[in-house]
């Protein structure tokens, strides 16, 4: 199978500061890849790398394919993003929406067209269509805003931590429509703080200050540890290492 | 110690409080739980006398929240939503900024904060700006404790922190409730509800229950399953097909499915083997705090 | 006290950990007036101008060389025909067109009243074209009273001299040098405070700050004093670059100008606690600071536009912008060296304005949230 991410001694440095140290994983094609980390702990600035966004420092990425350092705008048509600051306009309608991030993928006017017919019919925003997006429920922000990132059919889908903050059952229905992507062939790489939701991923990346220092099906990672859940994993990989 | 007794607080249209009643009893550590949006920090600004109320009385420590403010804003500890320090300032500049002008030092109250404030010692002439997440978190929370509040209020403490800083924080607020502070603390995170002693459950602007952790647990009634097998996606789609299926969610590596009554184990398996899954698990469990959540969210 | 007086030492700190804050504390005021003060005295050396004469007589030559011996012009075209004059302008390289009408010597030589010398100047650079033809006028005046005979006409040597001291508007500076005051002020006390505290606000600790015993009043004063020591500083090293560095006079009493300019930084602290019990974010706080009170001052104050070419309704709109008065007392006080007998109506005016505007936004304070 085709890989979708891969690094090798992939890292960055601001100044004197090393942000991510060596890291070195491969992501399947499909794969749901939870991708965790204590805060400051190098997350943003790896994904950053893998998105075109930052020029690593030394080593090696591929992403859908394509070199990070040669091939960013490759890249950026090939991968959709999602993160919970920054994702829609609250000032535009639903379909204003869509319609702008389907033309800057180069989406033509009839793929347009069925397009958001498709998202507004599947979330079903059809009352809402033409509403302001500032109107929305946050669960249905989040959604939409993961249905507008898969917009351009994506190989991989970077989520920066796409559920903050929503009641229990949005955030289930916003990983059944994770389930149902990565089911459809798109690789999703994924950070989160809910421990829960690392157990729903195909493997889990652990980053601590900079490296990744555990990598493996959460099956395995609890085996490993001799602990029953993913923030048993967590807990003891992590800890200690915050005060910095 | 504190009073809420039918608040209701709307922005225009948007209905933030409906109807909120409860009370919090001397030395408790009560969680208020929801998602954002549920009007838990509408809530809060009230209790500290930042909002007004459309309706409804409150009292904190015995003060009105309305009429007695003046008096009662000394004797309340806050920490609002944003870690609330000034980024240009040092740790120990932000600290002694606070003490003082609650008219206190450092020095009066060290005992309260010293457990919190020993980790943060060595970095007490970084800029508050530059520190991580969770030690603005600690510090922010020694600055709403330097005048030793009889009350503290702790607007999502955790919000965006990692799973490690919050663990380590619920740790701080144990040790807090030992010295008799009462302290009221919201979160969206459904895990930290077992932490406290008593929780009300938010969401859109009304109490769904209010009770102790395994209280809630207990209003849970249906038949409730924890099921595994190899290809999560499609045990999704099939147990929801199923006829006695009422909702089939994920909750870690297991999927929580509520059932009908009178359907057991073996007719599950059957209904699973039948749609060739393999390596199925299934066994019945009690509700947790999420569980019951979720179905008073839909039956609430 | 002592919690107040903690609030203000925390408001230094932001202030001097702040790069940008003490940039446009300092550099701006120290910029703008080395800025206004030079590039018009620049403007006027070796101005372009062009010579139609008509006249071809003896007085219209030397009158002309005077004009370009004096160092503030340059001859770039002789003319031939009033036809050429447009064209000279529209190329845009000639700032002032002299003509000398046909028999100016002889007119001049017979009855000097009578002769008449036309100076056109290129109105587009408004304050260029004052300054210039302010600055030819007193060449050929100065011509004439040498060459009248004597006893007729006061035979007054005037050496024109960029300071000229019998006409002060003509320099550049003593126009912009109170406007750059009244605006430096205005922008530090009003739009600075207004943003500090919109800044509270939006990182969080505003709330922290009402829920702990400070009075309302107390933040709000503690946020304005900093400020007010700090423009007061701006003020006095204003005054004493325009003085030191621009040669204007100082004519009047120092301490009614320090006095003033206290009054004034007042006035625009008040401004600037009136825009930040409205606004809740520092981009709030900076547009209406900038819309509000910078637009207007520079516009309407008869800072660059001389406020009698306004249309009557902007003349009427003037008269309630603060920096007009404050102009008026600066330039009262420096260069015409009157004192509070004849500036005691701007004065009050600045004072009823700073009580009214002190007024309205304590009335705006609440102890709780904006809803």
């Amino acid at each position: 199978m085709d890989k979708a991410v891969t690094t090798h001694k992939l890292t960055k440095k601001f100044g004197d500061f090393v942000a991510t140290d060596e890291i070195t994983f491969e992501v399947a094609q499909g794969e749901i890849f939870g991708f965790l980390g204590a805060n400051g702990a190098g997350k943003t600035t790896a994904m950053r790398m893998l998105c075109g966004l930052l020029t690593p420092t030394s080593g090696e990425a591929t992403v859908a394919g394509y070199d990070v350092y040669t091939q960013p705008e490759q890249i950026k048509q090939r991968i959709g993003y999602m993160s919970q600051r920054f994702s829609l306009y609250e000032d535009l309608t639903v379909r204003d929406n869509i319609r702008f991030y389907g033309g800057i993928y180069g989406l033509s006017r009839a793929e347009l067209k069925t397009k958001s017919a498709s998202i507004i019919r599947e979330l079903g925003l059809d009352s809402v269509a033409d509403a302001l997006v500032e109107s929305l429920p946050l669960g249905w922000k989040q959604r939409l805003a993961f249905s507008v990132a898969l917009i351009h059919d994506p190989k991989v889908v970077f989520l920066d931590e796409p559920t903050g903050g929503v009641d229990p059952i949005t955030r289930r229905q916003f990983w059944d429509k994770i389930y149902e992507a990565a089911h459809n062939g798109t690789t999703i790489f994924v950070t989160t703080h809910y421990m829960d939701e690392a157990e729903y991923c195909d493997r889990v990346s652990i980053m601590v200050d900079g490296r990744i220092k555990a990598l493996d099906t959460p099956t395995e990672l609890k085996r490993t540890y001799g602990v029953d859940s993913m923030d048993g994993v967590f807990q003891i990989l992590a800890r200690g290492t915050s005060g910095k | 110690m504190i009073e809420v007794e039918n608040i209701s607080k709307a922005y225009g249209e948007t209905r933030a409080v409906q109807d909120v009643s409860l009370s919090v009893e001397a030395g408790e550590l009560f969680g208020l739980i929801g998602p954002d949006g549920a009007g838990k920090t509408t809530l809060f600004k009230i209790l500290v006398t930042l909002l007004l109320p459309d309706a409804g009385r409150a009292t904190v420590a015995g003060r009105d929240v309305v009429k007695d403010f003046r008096a009662l804003r000394s004797m309340v500890g806050y920490m609002p939503g944003r870690f609330s320090l000034y980024p240009d300032l040092s740790v120990e500049e932000n600290l002694h900024f606070f003490a003082t002008v609650f008219g206190t030092t450092i020095a009066a109250n060290y005992n309260l904060i010293r457990e919190i404030y020993v980790q943060l010692e060595p970095f007490k002439n970084r800029r508050a700006g530059a520190l991580s997440g969770g030690m603005k978190q600690k510090l922010a929370l020694c600055c709403a404790l330097i005048h030793k509040p009889e009350v503290l209020f702790l607007d999502e403490p955790t919000t965006g922190v990692d799973a490690v800083s919050r663990k380590e924080f619920w740790e701080m607020l144990g040790s807090l409730k030992k010295r008799g502070l009462t302290i009221l603390v919201s979160t969206p995170y459904m895990d930290e509800a077992s932490l406290c002693d008593r929780i009300a459950l938010m969401q859109t602007g009304k109490l769904l229950a209010i009770d102790t952790p395994s209280g809630v647990e207990k209003l849970f009634k249906k038949p409730l399953f924890a099921v595994k097998a190899n290809d999560t996606y499609r045990l999704i789609q099939d147990l929801r097909q199923a006829p006695f299926t009422i909702t089939c969610y994920a909750f870690g590596e297991f999927l929580h499915l509520t059932t009908r009554d009178g359907f057991s184990e073996q007719q599950i398996a059957h209904y699973l083997a039948e749609r060739q899954h393999q390596a199925v698990e299934i066994r019945p469990i009690e509700a947790g705090i999420e569980d019951s959540f979720m179905d008073l969210m839909q039956h609430g | 006290m002592k919690r107040f007086l903690a609030f203000v030492k925390k408001e230094f700190f932001h202030i001097l950990r702040d790069r940008r804050t003490l940039l446009i504390l300092f550099g701006m005021p120290l910029a703008m007036v080395l800025l206004f003060g030079f590039a018009l005295t620049n403007e006027i050396k070796n101005a372009k101008i062009a010579v139609l004469d008509l006249d071809h007589g003896p007085h219209s030559r030397q009158i002309t060389d005077r004009l370009l011996s004096s160092g503030y012009f340059q001859l770039i075209q002789n003319l031939n025909a009033s036809r050429d004059i447009e064209p000279a302008f529209r190329r845009g390289k000639v700032k002032l067109v002299v003509v000398f009408p046909p028999n100016f010597s002889q007119d001049f030589a017979r009855n000097d009243t009578e002769a008449q010398v036309q100076l056109l100047a290129d109105a587009s650079e408004q304050n260029t074209a004052i300054s210039l033809t302010n600055y030819a006028t007193n060449i050929i005046q100065n011509y004439k009273s040498e060459q009248a005979p004597p006893g007729t006409v006061a035979p007054m040597q005037i050496d024109v001299q960029p300071r000229m001291v019998f006409n002060p508007e003509l320099r550049g500076a003593f126009v912009f040098v109170p406007g750059v005051m009244a605006m430096v002020l205005l922008l530090v006390s009003a739009l600075m405070t207004s943003v500090t505290i919109a800044r509270e606000k939006e990182m969080g600790t505003m709330e922290v700050l009402m829920v702990s015993p400070l009075s309302q009043l107390q933040i709000l004063f503690g946020k304005v004093l900093p400020y007010l020591l700090l423009s007061f500083i701006n003020g006095c090293v204003i005054i004493a670059l325009g003085v030191f560095l621009l040669g204007i006079p100082l004519n009047g009493s120092l301490l009614l100008l320090l006095a003033e300019t206290l009054l004034f930084t007042f006035l625009s602290l008040s401004l600037g606690l009136l825009i930040s019990t409205i606004a809740d974010t520092q981009l709030v706080a900076m547009f209406a600071s900038l819309l509000v009170l910078l637009m207007p001052t520079i516009f309407l104050s008869g800072f660059i536009f001389p406020i009698e070419s306004m249309p009557r309704f902007l003349q009427f709109v003037s008269n309630i912008i603060p920096a007009k008065y404050f102009i008026e007392i600066v330039k009262g006080i420096m260069i015409k060296g009157i004192g509070l007998d004849l500036l005691w109506k701007p004065t009050l005016l600045l004072l009823g304005m700073s009580a009214f505007l002190m007024a309205v936004s304590l009335r705006n304070l609440k102890p709780r949230l904006n809803q």
